[in-house]
C-alpha cells in the first residue's frame, strides 16, 4: 500500500502539473489526431479491406463483421504504441543532464514522485484517447455503447502496463537511436503478431504459442472480449492477471531506475 | 572552527565516490572534507576543473547520495531529509535546466510548483524575481531568445521563487563575456546584502576574491586551505608577483639564470612568476643577472597565486 499512497502524494500531482501545463501548446492537436485515427481505420478497415474479408465470411470471427472484430484490438494497440512513445523518449529527455526531471529533482520532489507525475499524465492521454476512439466508434455503430467503458478501462490498463516498464528502461537509456530500435523491433512486431488484426487461432500452433506468451495479445484479447460480450471469467482472470504483473514490475523497476539516476 | 549548531552547513569527513560500493576501480571525487558554511555569509570553493567541486555541490543540493562523512544542511541530515533541505534551497547547477518549450516567465511559474507555491504567489514572485534579474523585458519571450547571460539570470530568478535560505551557484559565470559577469556579480552581491547565504563554486578567483567572504581550496578532492581571501593570500604568498615572458627559443636559460633570486619562483607555460616583497628590485636583480624578458610586470599576489603555491598548478589549467 506504500507505494499506493505515494502515487497520491501531492508532489507526484506537481510533476502532473508540469506535463499538462505544456500540453496545453498541443492539446488540439492532439485531439485531432485522437479523432482522426479511429476515422482513418474506420474508412480504410470498414469500407475497405473489411468488405473483401466480410466476403469470406470467416469462422474465426464468430458472426462479427471485420470492423467489428478488429476496432478494440486497434485501439488496444495503439494505446501501447501511444504509451510506449510517451514513455521513452520524454522519458529519456528529461533525465539528460537539462532535462525536466532534473530541474523537478532539485526541489522536494523525490524521484518516486517524479515518475508517478509523469505516469498519470500517460493515464490521462490513454483516457482521451480510448474515449474519443470508443465515441466515434459508437457513432459507427460498431462498439456497443453499454461495453463502451468497460473498453475504455482495458485500454487505460494496457497504457499502464506497456508505460511502466518502457519509462524504467527510458530511463536509462542515453541515446536516441536506442529508443528507435526498441520500436522497431520489439514494440511493431507486437503491434503486426499480437492478434491486432486478425484471430491469432489462424496462426500455426507455435506461433500461436508465441502470440500467447506476448503482453500486447493479453490487452488486445482482454479488451476484444470485453467488447463483444464474449469474455470468460478464466480469461478476464488470466488477462488482468498478466497486466497487473507488467504494471507491478514495471513500477517496482522505474522507481529504482528513477532513483539512480537522478541520484548520481 | 565554526559551531555546528550555527552553521548552515556542515560537512564533516565528507566522501564522494562515483562507481558500486567496494568497488575497487570507483572514482573518488572528494576524499574527506570538512567545512561549515554559517548564515548570511558567501561562501567559496575554489579549484581547477575536476578538484571535486560539483560533486560537492550536488551532494549539499542533495541529489548525489554521501558516500561517507556527515553533512548535516539546515540542521537536517541530507540522507534523511533531501526533500525538506531541497524545499529551502534555490539551486542554480552548471548545466542549467531551463524548459526551452516555456517562455520566461512560465519557467518561473512551474518550477515555482514544484515548491507547491499557489499561482497567485508566484504570479507575484516572478514579476518581481524578473525585475531583480533585469528580464521584465524579456517575461513573455521564448528562453531561446536568450543570451547566455539573461539564460544564467532567469537561472537565478528560478533558484529565488522558493525565497531560499542557502543559494548554491555552480560556476555561475563560466561561459560569460565580461559585462555580462559584471552584471552577474552585481546582482549576486545585492543578493547576499539581502542576508541570503551564497555557496558557490568558481575557478575563477577573481570571482572568488569579488564574492566570497570566506573560501576553501580543493584540489584533487581534498581542502588545502581554507580562509578569507585576504588572509589566504597574507598566509601562502609574498606581497608581489613579478610576471617575466621570454622569447620562445630564450626561455630556458633566461629561467635557469633566474632561479635562486627569489624563494619561490613558478614556471607556468607562457610566463616566469618571481613572488616577492617588493617587485621592482627582484626586477632590477633579474636585470643584473643579464636576463632580458620581453615582457615584466609587477602586480600584487593574488589568490591564483596562493591555489599556484598549494598546488603548484595554475587554476585555468
Amino acid at each position: 500500500m506504500h507505494t499506493l499512497a505515494r502515487a497520491f502524494s501531492a508532489p507526484a500531482f506537481r510533476e502532473l502539473g508540469y506535463w499538462l501545463f505544456r500540453y496545453r501548446r498541443t492539446w488540439r492537436g492532439s485531439i485531432v489526431i485522437s479523432i482522426g485515427n479511429p476515422l482513418l481505420f474506420l474508412t480504410a478497415l470498414g469500407l475497405g479491406l473489411g468488405t473483401l474479408v466480410d466476403r469470406e465470411d470467416s469462422a474465426y470471427l464468430h458472426g462479427h463483421s471485420y470492423l467489428t472484430f478488429i476496432l478494440p484490438g486497434i485501439l488496444i494497440a495503439g494505446v501501447m504504441q501511444t504509451a510506449f512513445l510517451e514513455a521513452s523518449g520524454p522519458v529519456m529527455q528529461s533525465a539528460m543532464s537539462r532535462g525536466s526531471y532534473r530541474a523537478a529533482a532539485s526541489t522536494p520532489l523525490e524521484p518516486a514522485g517524479i515518475l508517478y507525475g509523469h505516469l498519470m499524465y500517460w493515464i490521462l492521454r490513454a483516457t482521451q484517447n480510448a474515449v474519443l476512439f470508443t465515441c466515434v466508434s459508437m457513432l459507427f455503430g460498431t462498439v456497443d455503447p453499454a461495453r463502451a467503458p468497460l473498453l475504455v478501462l482495458v485500454a487505460v490498463l494496457v497504457a499502464i502496463a506497456f508505460a511502466a516498464p518502457a519509462a524504467a528502461w527510458a530511463v536509462t537509456v542515453t541515446r536516441p537511436s536506442q529508443i528507435n530500435a526498441m520500436f522497431r523491433f520489439v514494440v511493431l512486431p507486437l503491434y503486426m503478431f499480437s492478434g491486432t488484426f486478425f484471430p491469432i487461432e489462424q496462426l500455426p500452433v507455435p506461433l500461436q504459442w508465441v502470440a500467447w506468451a506476448t503482453p500486447l495479445w493479453h490487452g488486445v484479447d482482454l479488451g476484444r472480449t470485453v467488447a463483444l460480450g464474449a469474455a470468460t471469467p478464466y480469461g478476464v482472470l488470466v488477462h488482468l492477471g498478466y497486466l497487473s504483473v507488467m504494471v507491478v514490475i514495471g513500477l517496482y523497476v522505474a522507481r529504482r531506475t528513477y532513483r539512480r539516476k537522478l541520484y548520481v | 572552527m565554526t559551531d555546528s549548531s550555527t552553521a548552515l552547513i556542515d560537512a564533516r569527513g565528507l566522501r564522494k565516490v562515483y562507481g558500486k560500493p567496494g568497488d575497487k576501480a570507483g572514482f573518488t571525487a572528494v576524499d574527506g572534507i570538512d567545512f561549515q558554511v554559517r548564515r548570511g555569509e558567501a561562501f567559496g570553493v575554489l579549484g581547477a576543473n575536476g578538484a571535486g567541486k560539483s560533486s560537492t555541490m550536488r551532494m549539499i543540493a542533495c541529489v548525489s547520495p554521501v558516500t561517507a562523512g556527515s553533512l548535516r544542511i539546515l540542521g537536517y541530515d541530507s540522507g534523511t531529509d533531501g526533500a525538506k533541505i531541497r524545499a529551502r534551497l534555490g539551486v542554480v547547477p552548471q548545466d542549467d535546466t531551463i524548459d526551452t518549450e516555456l517562455t520566461v516567465r512560465e519557467n518561473l511559474l512551474i518550477y515555482g510548483r514544484y515548491f507547491g507555491l499557489s499561482w497567485k504567489v508566484l504570479r507575484e514572485r516572478s514579476t518581481r524575481l524578473l525585475e531583480f534579474t533585469r528580464l521584465s523585458e524579456k517575461a513573455d519571450d521564448s528562453v531561446t531568445t536568450l543570451s547566455g547571460g539573461m539564460r544564467r539570470r532567469l537561472t537565478i530568478a528560478r533558484a529565488l521563487i522558493n525565497e531560499p535560505e542557502i543559494v548554491l551557484l555552480d560556476e555561475p559565470t563560466t561561459g560569460l563575456d565580461p559585462q555580462a559577469r559584471h552584471l552577474l556579480w552585481e546582482r549576486l552581491f545585492q543578493l547576499k546584502q539581502d542576508g541570503v547565504t551564497l555557496l558557490l563554486t568558481t575557478h575563477y578567483m577573481d570571482e572568488a576574491e569579488q564574492l566570497c567572504d570566506r573560501l576553501v581550496v580543493m584540489d584533487a578532492g581534498k581542502i588545502v586551505a581554507e580562509g578569507a581571501p585576504a588572509e589566504l593570500i597574507a598566509r601562502y604568498t609574498m606581497r608581489e608577483v613579478l610576471e617575466l615572458r621570454f622569447a620562445p627559443g630564450e626561455r630556458q636559460t633566461m629561467t635557469d639564470k633566474c632561479r635562486g633570486l627569489t624563494e619561490r619562483m613558478e614556471e607556468l607555460p607562457d610566463r616566469l612568476l618571481l613572488s616577492t616583497d617588493n617587485g621592482e628590485e627582484t626586477l632590477s636583480a633579474v636585470h643584473r643577472q643579464g636576463v632580458q624578458p620581453l615582457t615584466a610586470l609587477v602586480r600584487r599576489s593574488s589568490l591564483e597565486d596562493v591555489f599556484l603555491t598549494l598546488t603548484g598548478r595554475s587554476l585555468l589549467d
